[in-house]
């Protein structure tokens, strides 16, 4: 893999290609894909990014992060944590939409009985963000960079047929740049203080990474006094339609937004800091019949998963059943 | 997802890509385009002119305006322009192939084609809000072909769309094929979703 790789630069098709060319390419070629890929290469080794001293544990300095909807990944265990350069702050005068300074770094172990992948995602210096994820050996003692079209990695117990996935660059931005925030998970949201206690397959959050917390150590500015003196939380007729609707923030919001690219959708599933319910009635039926689809083509969420998420999934039944949430559906 | 399926070294793939080449030497479709709408407010004459040119030289017919059987043999159903696979032709699952290097399947409407990455049905390419892309917005359409996934984002955009090479063109092509399929006619055809490989096959006779 060469980081530095990049495309040719884009030239018009010729005027009379022909279309069993073509096509012969398209197939040779489909699982190739760009990635935005910039210029500064990725260290090797994960103990070369930052994530930890020269011990080999965590960094001082590195926050240990919990969002209290995590993201469903077949089971995996998960552990995140967050540097801002010093003296840096996060902007935070829009509350959903986090400006991060440059050089903020945030990592994400995967877990299934040893570690897994260890993903980074990086704020630049020209303002973009770039990802890698580097892939672990079997002992657990270091990880490497892996190939920017991604790695299956296969026999690991506790996932689905012993198969893991470890996304492409390029799936990595099909999901953290399809909305106001590219980090995902750490948010005004997702750290409030006024945790959900039935969010499925949260985790604690680790001391001091509270939005509380972080206001108290100066690492957001202009944030609203509002959201620090009333912690957020998404308003529901019951905890299970407040829960239900912030696993749909967690695991479908980064791209069903309406300040992405697919608002043209007009799937709204990203809740808002201020708490306000759903503005239009949410297609449930067919929100279920994608999240329980076992044909990976239509399966919700359309990377990262195997295997459906059977305990949300019930609670999104019951928590947004009957109600304003039905809508007439044409298509399942 | 199958794209382990679609490896560039896999032999499956290498004998499919070149029965594919073989099926689509078939002369290309020419787009009729005295129906077409007017053309939005912000696209230029000029531009719409060279999405067409693009749209009828690029290929876009051959798959997304399904065929049918004319005096001459095969030839696209303008009538039904750029709708991709009807809605109303259900196709029954795809015939088993034996082992060999014939690893595809092509519907008689060039429509709908099976392989080694399960069954797809090309697209709605017509304006149509509920079934086309009458709601898509350039940076969906331009980051679905920039991408191979569907809407920049989605599921993977399947064989036979040869979006690997469509991806190199230009922002400004890619616009102008955007804005000229914005104002051919919006046609209702609901395309089936793909299939998987575990749902496609059926018994060979």
């Amino acid at each position: 893999m060469d980081p530095q790789r990049c495309d040719p630069p884009p030239r018009p098709p010729r005027r009379h290609a022909s279309v069993a060319a073509i096509a012969l390419a398209a197939l040779v070629a489909a699982a190739t894909a760009d990635t935005g890929e910039p210029s500064a290469p990725w260290p090797e080794r994960l103990q070369d990014t930052g994530l930890y001293d020269a011990d080999g544990r965590i960094a001082p300095g590195l926050l240990e992060y919990s969002p209290q909807y995590p993201l469903w990944t077949d089971g995996a265990v998960k552990r995140r944590w967050i540097s801002l350069p010093a003296g840096s702050v996060i902007d935070a005068s829009d509350p959903d939409a986090w400006q991060f300074p440059t050089g903020t770094r945030a990592w994400k172990q995967f877990s299934s009985g040893r570690p897994l992948e260890t993903r980074v995602i990086e704020r630049g210096a020209d303002g973009r963000w770039r990802f890698a994820a580097y892939v672990w050996n079997e002992a657990g003692t270091e990880a490497l960079l892996a190939p920017e079209a991604g790695v299956t990695l296969t026999g690991v117990p506790g996932m689905p047929g012993g198969r893991y996935r470890v996304p492409s660059r390029a799936d990595c931005v099909a999901c953290h740049e399809a909305g106001p925030a590219t980090l995902l998970g750490f948010s005004t949201l997702q750290l409030s203080s006024d945790r959900d206690p039935l969010a499925p397959h949260a985790t604690p959050a680790p001391a001091g990474s509270l939005l509380p917390d972080l206001a108290a150590r100066g690492w957001l500015s202009g944030l609203p006094a509002g959201l620090v003196a009333v912690p957020p939380r998404i308003e529901g007729r019951t905890p299970e339609e407040r829960a239900a609707l912030g696993w749909l923030h967690g695991n479908c919001g980064h791209c069903h937004n309406a300040r992405g690219p697919l608002a043209s959708l007009g799937l709204v599933l990203a809740r808002p800091s201020a708490g306000a319910r759903p503005e239009r009635p949410l297609p449930v039926g067919l929100m279920l019949a994608r999240l329980r689809s076992t044909n990976p083509f239509t399966r919700m969420p359309p990377a990262g998963v195997q295997v459906a998420d059977h305990e949300a999934i019930a609670l999104v039944e019951r928590g947004l059943a009957g109600s304003r949430h039905v809508t007439e559906e044409k298509h399942p | 997802m199958n794209l382990a399926l679609l490896s560039p070294k896999s032999p499956v793939l290498t004998a499919l890509a070149l029965q594919v080449a073989i099926a689509l030497t078939a002369p290309a479709a020419l787009a009729d385009d005295a129906d077409r709408a007017a053309a939005p407010a912000q696209a230029t004459g000029a531009q719409l002119e060279r999405g067409r040119y693009l749209v009828t030289t690029s290929g876009c017919h051959d798959c997304h305006t399904p065929w049918k059987m004319g005096a001459q043999g095969p030839e696209p159903d303008m009538s039904r322009m750029l709708s991709g696979h009807p809605q109303d032709v259900v196709m029954p699952p795809a015939p088993r192939l034996p082992d060999g290097p014939w690893v595809a399947t092509i519907g008689a409407t060039n429509t709908a084609w099976s392989g080694p990455w399960g069954t797809s049905f090309t697209a709605n390419l017509t304006p149509d809000r509920e079934t086309g892309l009458g709601r898509w917005t350039l940076e969906n359409f331009r980051e679905a072909i920039r991408t191979g996934r569907h809407m920049g984002r989605g599921r993977p955009i399947l064989p036979p769309m040869p979006y690997p090479m469509y991806k190199h063109m230009t922002d400004e092509d890619l616009a102008a094929i955007f804005a000229y399929l914005q104002t051919v006619p919006a046609i209702e055809n609901r395309v089936p979703d793909p299939l998987p490989p575990s749902e496609q096959v059926a018994e060979s006779r």
